[in-house]
C-alpha cells in the first residue's frame, strides 16, 4: 500500500469514527441510565454505571400506575402495526391500479395523490381533528387509526415498483385462463410486489410509532396514549414527583429496542425502496 | 368525444375497485381537512347576544380578517422568522454532514462500513419526543455529564439559554436525521455504474477529484429530493420544543408556527385562527419547496443538463 493511500485510509476511518461516537453517545446513555435509580440518575457520573439494577428498575416502569407503560406500549404496537398493515395493502391495490389499467384521468389521479406528499402532516392533523371532533370521533381508537393508513408515498412507491415488476404478459395469460381481476391481484400481483411491500411497511410503521402531532390533538384519555404521549406526561409531573424522571428514562429506553431491532434486522429493505422513484424517474 | 372501447371500461371498472378503498380514505384524511380548514380560516365564532355577549353562537363570515390577525401577530411572524433562520442553517449542515458520509462510507478507503452505517442510521429510529427527551437530559445542568465535562475543563455552557436553544433544537434534528438522508444519498450512489469510476480513474482524476466532480453531479436528485422533505419537516417544527419548554424559559407557546396554532387551537380556543395558521403553513411549505424545485431545475438546465 502507497503511504498516500495509508493516509487516506486514516483520514477516513477517523472522520467516520468522530460521527460514530456522536450518533451512539446518547444511545449509550440512555442504555447506561435505564440501570440506574433517580438519586443515581443526578448524583453520578452520566457516561458510566452506578448501582446498576436494570431488571428491578426497569421493572419499576412496566408496573407503575397499574401497569399504564404496557398499555401505552401495546396502543404504540396496536397503532402502528395495524395502521402499517392497512396503509400497505391499501397503497399496494391503489399503485397496482394506477400502475397496470390504463384509464382516462388515471395521470390526474396520480399527481393529486402525488401532492398529498408534499403537504406538512402537522397543518393538515389541526384541521382533521376539528373535522373529527365533529363526527365525535376524536378521543377514540379511530382517530388515530384512520389517518393513519393513508400513505401517497406508499401509492408513489407500489406504482413505480408494480410497473416494473408485474409484467403485462403474466396479467395478460392470467386473465386467459379465466382468473377474476381481484384474484390475478391477490394471488400474482401482490407476490411479485412484495420487497415493495415490506418498504412501504416499514415506512409507515415507522411514521406512525414515531408520530406525535396527531395523537396529541386527537386524544385526551391517557388510556388511548401511545407511548411518546404517555412519557411526556411523564415528564411533565416530574418535578413533583422525582421517580418520575427513572421511569421516563427506563421508559425511553425500552420504546427504542424494537425500532431499533427492525431497523438494523431490516436494513436491506430500506435501501432498496427509498430511491426506487428517483433511480427511474 | 369518443366512447369508451370494452377494454378500456373493463379496466376502468376494476380500476376503480383497487383504487375506491384508498381513495375514499384519501378525500377523508387530506382533501377533506385543507377544504374544512379553508372554509374554517374564512369564518367566525359570534354571539347573538347584545354587545357579543351570551346569547348562542353562530359562525359568520369573516373574509380574511382570520389571516389578517395571524399575519398582525408579532409571536406567529417571528416564529416564522425562526423556523426559516434554523432551516437556512441546519438543512445544509444536515445535508453536507450526511453527503460526506455517505462518501466516506462508499470510498475505497473505508473499513467496517455495515457497523457505521448502521450506527449512524440509528437515531432515525428514535422517535422525535424520545429524542428530545433524551438530549434534554444532556443539556440540563445537574444531569447532564456534557455540561459536567464542559466545567470540568473550565467551560461554562449553557445548552438551553436564549441564544443557544434553538441551535440545540438544531442539533437534535441533525442527530435524527443525518443518518436517513445519508442512506438516501448511498442507494442514490450504488446506482450510478462502476465502470464511470473506473473510467474517470485511469484518465488520472483522484478521489477527491471523482467525488467533487463526478459522484456529487450524479447524486443530485437524491440530494435534492432530502432538502425538499427537509424544508417541509423545518417548517412543521413541534416535538422538540414543546418537549424541551419546562427546561428552557425562552422557548414560548409561539416559538413554531405550529406550536403557535396548537396554543391557539387548545389554549387560546380559537379554532378558526388556528385553521388560518395551518392553511399559512401548509402554503408556505408548498411555496417553499415549489420554489426550491424551481430553482434547482433551473440550474440543472443551465448546466446542460
Amino acid at each position: 500500500m502507497t503511504p498516500v493511500r495509508l493516509r487516506y485510509r486514516i483520514i477516513t476511518c477517523t472522520l467516520l469514527t468522530v460521527a460514530a461516537v456522536y450518533f451512539l453517545v446518547p444511545v449509550y446513555w440512555l442504555v447506561v441510565s435505564a440501570t440506574k435509580s433517580s438519586g443515581d440518575l443526578f448524583g453520578s457520573f452520566g457516561f458510566w454505571f452506578a448501582n446498576p439494577r436494570p431488571i428491578e428498575y426497569l421493572g419499576d416502569v412496566l408496573t407503575y400506575d397499574n401497569g399504564i407503560y404496557v398499555r401505552w406500549f401495546a396502543n404504540s404496537l396496536l397503532y402502528a402495526g395495524i395502521g402499517a398493515l392497512a396503509a400497505t395493502l391499501l397503497s399496494a391495490a391503489a399503485g397496482y391500479a394506477l400502475a397496470k389499467f390504463p384509464f382516462p384521468g388515471r395521470e390526474g389521479i396520480f399527481n393529486v395523490i402525488l401532492a398529498g406528499v408534499l403537504i406538512p402532516g402537522t397543518a393538515l392533523a389541526l384541521p382533521l381533528y376539528f373535522l373529527f371532533s365533529g363526527f365525535g370521533m376524536s378521543n377514540t381508537y379511530w382517530s388515530v387509526l384512520i389517518p393513519s393508513v393513508v400513505s401517497p408515498f406508499g401509492v408513489y412507491l407500489c406504482r413505480i415498483y408494480a410497473a416494473a415488476a408485474v409484467p403485462d404478459s403474466l396479467l395478460e395469460a392470467a386473465r386467459i385462463d379465466g382468473a377474476g381481476e381481484w384474484r390475478i391481484f391477490s394471488g400474482l400481483g401482490l407476490r411479485l410486489m412484495i420487497p415493495a411491500l415490506v418498504t412501504v411497511f416499514l415506512f409507515q410503521f415507522v411514521h406512525i410509532w414515531n408520530n406525535y402531532f396527531l395523537p396529541l390533538v386527537m386524544l385526551s384519555d391517557s388510556d388511548l396514549y401511545p407511548i411518546q404521549l404517555g412519557l411526556t406526561s411523564w415528564t411533565g409531573y416530574a418535578d413533583r414527583q422525582p421517580e418520575l424522571y427513572q421511569y421516563t428514562v427506563g421508559g425511553a429506553f425500552l420504546s427504542v429496542l424494537p425500532l431499533m431491532i427492525l431497523m438494523t434486522v431490516l436494513q436491506r429493505y430500506w435501501r432498496t425502496g427509498l430511491t426506487e422513484g428517483s433511480v427511474k424517474a | 368525444m369518443r366512447r369508451p372501447t370494452r377494454t378500456e371500461a373493463r379496466n376502468a371498472r376494476a380500476a376503480a375497485g383497487f383504487l375506491l378503498p384508498f381513495l375514499a380514505l384519501f378525500l377523508l384524511c387530506f382533501i377533506a381537512p385543507i377544504v374544512y380548514a379553508i372554509w374554517q380560516s374564512l369564518h367566525k365564532t359570534e354571539r347573538t347576544g347584545p354587545l357579543g355577549l351570551g346569547g348562542a353562537e353562530r359562525e359568520v363570515f369573516a373574509g380574511l380578517a382570520n389571516y389578517a390577525q395571524a399575519l398582525a401577530d408579532d409571536r406567529f411572524l417571528s416564529g416564522f422568522g425562526r423556523v426559516l433562520l434554523f432551516g437556512a442553517v441546519q438543512i445544509p449542515l444536515m445535508i453536507i454532514l450526511a453527503t460526506v458520509l455517505a462518501l466516506l462510507l462508499e470510498s475505497a478507503s473505508a473499513r467496517w462500513v455495515t457497523f457505521f452505517r448502521s450506527a449512524f442510521f440509528l437515531p432515525y429510529g428514535v422517535p422525535g419526543v424520545i429524542a428530545s427527551i433524551l438530549w434534554g437530559f444532556l443539556y440540563v445542568p445537574g444531569i447532564s455529564p456534557l455540561v459536567k465535562m464542559a466545567q470540568e475543563v473550565g467551560w461554562d455552557v449553557d445548552f438551553l439559554s436564549r441564544g443557544t436553544v434553538l441551535w440545540s433544537i438544531a442539533n437534535i434534528v441533525t442527530w435524527q436525521f443525518t443518518g436517513y438522508n445519508m442512506l438516501v444519498l448511498i442507494s442514490q450512489l450504488k446506482a450510478v455504474p462502476q465502470e464511470l469510476y473506473e473510467a474517470a480513474r485511469i484518465d488520472g482524476a483522484n478521489a477527491r477529484q471523482v467525488a467533487l466532480h463526478i459522484k456529487i453531479p450524479l447524486i443530485r436528485p437524491a440530494l435534492v429530493l432530502t432538502c425538499v422533505f427537509s424544508i417541509i419537516g423545518t417548517l412543521q417544527l413541534f416535538a422538540e420544543p414543546m418537549v424541551l419548554r419546562p427546561l428552557a424559559s425562552s422557548i414560548d407557546s409561539g416559538y413554531t408556527p405550529n406550536l403557535h396554532a396548537y396554543s391557539e387551537a387548545f389554549v387560546g380556543n380559537n379554532q378558526h385562527l388556528a385553521a388560518a395558521e395551518a392553511v399559512l403553513l401548509a402554503l408556505v411549505a408548498c411555496v417553499l419547496s415549489f420554489g426550491f424545485l424551481r430553482l434547482v431545475g433551473q440550474r440543472g438546465k443551465e448546466d446542460g443538463r
